[in-house]
């Protein structure tokens, strides 16, 4: 409940005003009218023990239209998702796939062995597996007992 | 100029049909572009995950559906650490406003992308009329 200074000044309209930005921000947030704009592609982060894979939604593409570059502990991919040419002077009804160039830095939560990589793409999705290397792994020390 | 190229999260949607899912999968609404040229209606819609057999079109009068059924990828051994997409399925509901000759759709899924090239029917198709001079 906002508070209103009612009583000791007056009606005040500013509060009044306040509370009703108040609640219409909070109906939109609920529907979800306006979903926030996100990085393109979308991805996600999987750990494992010794590895981690980055998987990413990029239908319409294709391996040959990615290029990926490991540095230390960051993924880049690069690429462009074009329009379809006869849609240029076509009517159009929806438009709602993104097109465009795009380019985005992953952050990995270790450092990557770059000769150690396997990537793949299925159906517009990629999936990148990465190698911690061997270095860097968490070892097991033994305590000697006196 | 180059703009930042972004998305919007994946919607989720209930599906239409009544009854229960026997699967508790979510279903997310695809994204999807209608383009008219002469002669045909193109539908595209991203369906990332699914795979050309797991695509189903229904034209039921001038109703089309889509689906598409994702099968889930298995990270065995690995935790998910950060998630910016849900796996689902997809489904989507259209109405048709041009009358579409059903027996030449012709349907094409590539790299997770459902392309619907449907032809209009002659009688749907604008007839250039010439004009006479008197």
């Amino acid at each position: 409940m906002q508070l209103t200074q009612m009583g000791r000044t007056g009606w005040d309209p500013f509060a009044e005003m306040r509370q009703l930005q108040a609640e219409m921000n909070r109906l939109f947030d609920n529907a979800g009218v306006f979903p926030a704009a996100q990085a393109y592609p979308p991805v996600n982060l999987w750990i494992g023990d010794s590895s981690v894979v980055v998987t990413a939604e990029l239908p319409g593409l294709s391996a040959e239209d990615v290029e990926l570059t490991i540095r230390e502990d960051t993924l880049t991919m690069r690429g462009e998702r074009h329009q379809v040419e006869e849609a240029e002077h076509a009517g159009w009804h929806r438009r709602e796939r993104p097109y465009g160039t795009f380019s985005r830095t992953i952050g990995l939560p270790f450092r990557v062995d770059p000769d150690q990589v396997q990537a793949k793409f299925e159906n517009g999705v990629l999936e990148v597996e990465m190698q911690r290397p061997e270095a860097d792994r968490p070892r097991k020390i033994a305590i000697n007992g006196k | 100029m180059a703009q930042e190229m972004t998305t919007t999260a994946k919607r989720e949607v209930t599906p239409t049909e009544q009854g229960e899912v026997t699967r508790s999968a979510v279903v997310y609404r695809p994204d999807t572009d209608i383009y008219e040229t002469e002669d045909h209606v193109v539908l595209v819609a991203d369906m990332p995950g699914v795979a050309p057999a797991d695509v189903d079109v229904n034209l039921e009068r001038r109703v089309l559906t889509i689906r598409g059924h994702v099968h889930r990828q298995a990270h065995d051994g690995y935790r998910r650490v950060h998630a910016e997409y849900g796996e689902g399925d997809y489904e989507r509901v259209f109405t048709l406003s041009e009358e579409i000759d059903r027996d030449r759709i012709e349907a094409s899924h590539k790299n997770g992308v459902l392309t619907l090239k449907m032809p209009k029917a002659e009688s749907a198709k604008t007839r250039k009329i010439t004009v006479k001079a008197a």
